[in-house]
């Protein structure tokens, strides 16, 4: 079984503390949100954990080995990492950006392995995409490119999975579409780790959430255990009703 | 789909029929059946010598420089995400040059002859290393393409430092030459010297050429789907200016030509770095090979330099592009 495993993480840029002791693990079968205000250390973690940045003090192993010394194709193929929605350099076709999510299996555009163009295919049956295959990606409106992104994290057929804030910017409508898209892909056995800054929507279909404030994991649970009043008012200095997992917001604490 | 299949064949035989009539022109007028005979091993003794020593020599020039500069152009482009990097722009070509110039000025090249194209590549190399080192610190490829100005600038000052202090009118003429740019008077030796250099860093480029797809979602998302970034850039860097190189010892500074061939042939590719990258190489061969054809042909006093006309085309081509561009990618 796949797990992504962080253990007393520090992340020091200069004389800034990013991240501070964190530690989680991530399984397969879970859908784990992470919350927390802006410039919590959300992103910092998440890059630390993958082995992208350098460690100032703790572990990051998946399966057991460093990240940090993973080659970059072995851990993509082990986990699936989306990345904050930037613009693509080139317009290419919709098709050929969700096939580079198998580029850590060696695919090449233009002569994708039947394996390969399998992966793809299903991950754009999921994604709703098979219409827009053909249709150059700057064309696209937020929503399908946000699906985009997606399926091609999916076509890498990862066992894990990790996006930074998939929803940024997205209608509420399509923002139920991507995380139904990333629940699917949890009952199908993955495991996915999102950055999320809608807390209603966490709250309603993550399996567990971890809190951010100033760098630290102040709490790591259920949303039944761990979202409440006092906490909304300690992470996000926000003054809100808590019941039955709804949230009431009144204003900043 | 895109990507079609006709393209590389197409701009093949192009290339190959380009190259010939290239070998039909030049000061002795000869008629196609002696050129031809003279290919296969027949004619005369002087038709043979005019077609292998004269023409043959400065049209494969022509191609093998405009190709390493296209296929350069594509991979710095893909690394960069910017159509507007180009060996030329961004300094490589200039600084290269100048180092061959530099080895011209104080005779190392009597030492041996490999001295020149070395000289060359160390200078496209220092100038590609450093533009990589840049590359690393800013994202903004505006920064980069000033800094190309900045190098190609520094360049062309040392260039004329070097030639002011010219001891005599020839070797003024020799690395005025260089500047311009030109294939006219190449023989096999020169070829066979640029050779290894541009069929390694050609080699490296086109094993590389995966990961230049990868970058177009950007270098943090590019390492999410298991891309290598610091090996990318190394690799990239090296063919570009191992291939840069190589083109500047063969035919001085030719610019602009690596931006012209990938602009035309992205479209055509599915705007995939990785699959322009062939197509590239050999229209940009094709393009120097008319417009060397060009150059004899133009009726003027002194023939015209390769790399004067190349400039005359290509310069207004890349402010179009640049004019054309939105501001979101940056």
């Amino acid at each position: 079984m796949t797990e992504l495993q962080a253990t007393d993480i520090t992340l020091k840029a200069k004389s800034a503390t990013l991240v501070e002791a964190a530690s989680f693990t991530l399984s397969p079968a879970e859908f784990v949100v992470m919350l927390g205000p802006n410039g919590a250390g959300k992103t910092s973690l998440i890059r630390a954990t993958l082995g992208l940045e350098t460690l100032s003090a703790g572990t990051a192993t998946l399966d057991g080995r460093s990240t940090a010394k993973l080659d970059p194709v072995t851990r993509a193929r082990q986990v699936s990492y989306l990345p904050q929605i930037r613009p693509l350099a080139w317009p290419n076709s919709v098709r050929d950006v969700v096939a580079l999510g198998r580029f850590s299996h060696g695919a090449a555009l233009g002569r994708l392995k039947q394996a390969d163009a399998e992966a793809v295919n299903r991950a754009m049956a999921a994604c709703d995409l098979v219409h827009l295959a053909h249709r150059s990606a700057d064309t696209l409106s937020g929503g399908e490119l946000a699906r985009m992104h997606c399926a091609r994290a999916f076509a890498a057929e990862a066992p894990l999975l990790v996006a930074d804030e998939p929803t940024a910017a997205l209608d509420p409508r399509h923002q139920f579409r991507i995380l139904d898209l990333i629940k699917d892909y949890v009952s199908g056995g993955g495991g996915a780790l999102v950055v999320l800054h809608d807390i209603q929507m966490a709250a309603r279909y993550a399996s567990r959430l971890i809190w951010m404030k100033d760098g630290r994991i102040v709490a790591d649970g259920t949303p039944h255990d761990t979202l409440s009043a006092e906490r909304l008012a300690d992470v996000y200095g926000i003054q809100a009703d808590v019941q039955d997992l709804r949230i009431q917001m009144a204003g900043p604490v | 789909m895109s990507g079609s299949p006709w393209l590389v064949p197409v701009l093949l035989i192009a290339s190959i029929i380009a190259i010939f009539i290239a070998c039909l022109l030049g000061s002795t007028p000869l008629p196609i059946d002696r050129v031809l005979m003279a290919f296969f091993g027949g004619g005369e003794v002087g038709d043979r010598l005019v077609v292998w020593s004269i023409r043959l020599p400065r049209a494969l020039a022509a191609f093998l420089v405009g190709a390493a500069l296209g296929l350069s152009g594509a991979a710095l482009q893909g690394l960069l995400r910017n159509p507007l990097a180009e060996p030329g722009v961004l300094g490589v070509s200039a600084t290269a040059s100048l180092a061959a110039t530099f080895a011209l000025y104080y005779g190392l090249v009597g030492v041996s002859a490999w001295i020149l194209p070395l000289a060359a590549i160390l200078g496209a190399l220092a100038a590609t290393a450093l533009l990589a080192l840049a590359a690393i610190r800013t994202q903004s490829v505006v920064t980069l393409i000033l800094i190309g100005v900045g190098l190609s600038s520094f360049s062309g000052a040392l260039m004329s430092l070097l030639m002011n202090l010219a001891p005599n009118p020839f070797s003024l003429s020799d690395m005025i030459s260089w500047m311009l740019g030109s294939v006219a008077n190449r023989s096999f030796d020169e070829i066979m010297f640029a050779m290894p250099f541009l069929i390694i860093g050609s080699g490296i480029l086109l094993a590389t050429g995966r990961g230049l797809s990868a970058l177009t979602l950007g270098e943090e998302a590019a390492s999410g789907v298991g891309l290598n970034l610091r090996n990318q850039r190394i690799f990239t860097v090296l063919g570009a200016g191992l291939a840069t190189g190589a083109s500047v010892a063969l035919a001085g500074a030719i610019g602009f030509v690596g931006i012209v061939a990938p602009h035309i042939i992205r479209p055509f590719v599915g705007h995939d770095p990785a699959r322009s990258l062939v197509p590239s190489a050999l229209l940009a061969g094709l393009i120097l090979v008319i417009a060397d054809i060009g150059v004899r042909v133009i009726p003027t006093d002194n023939e015209l330099k390769l790399g004067v006309v190349a400039a005359l085309i290509g310069a207004p081509f890349f402010v179009w592009i640049a004019m054309q561009r939105r501001a979101v990618h940056d």
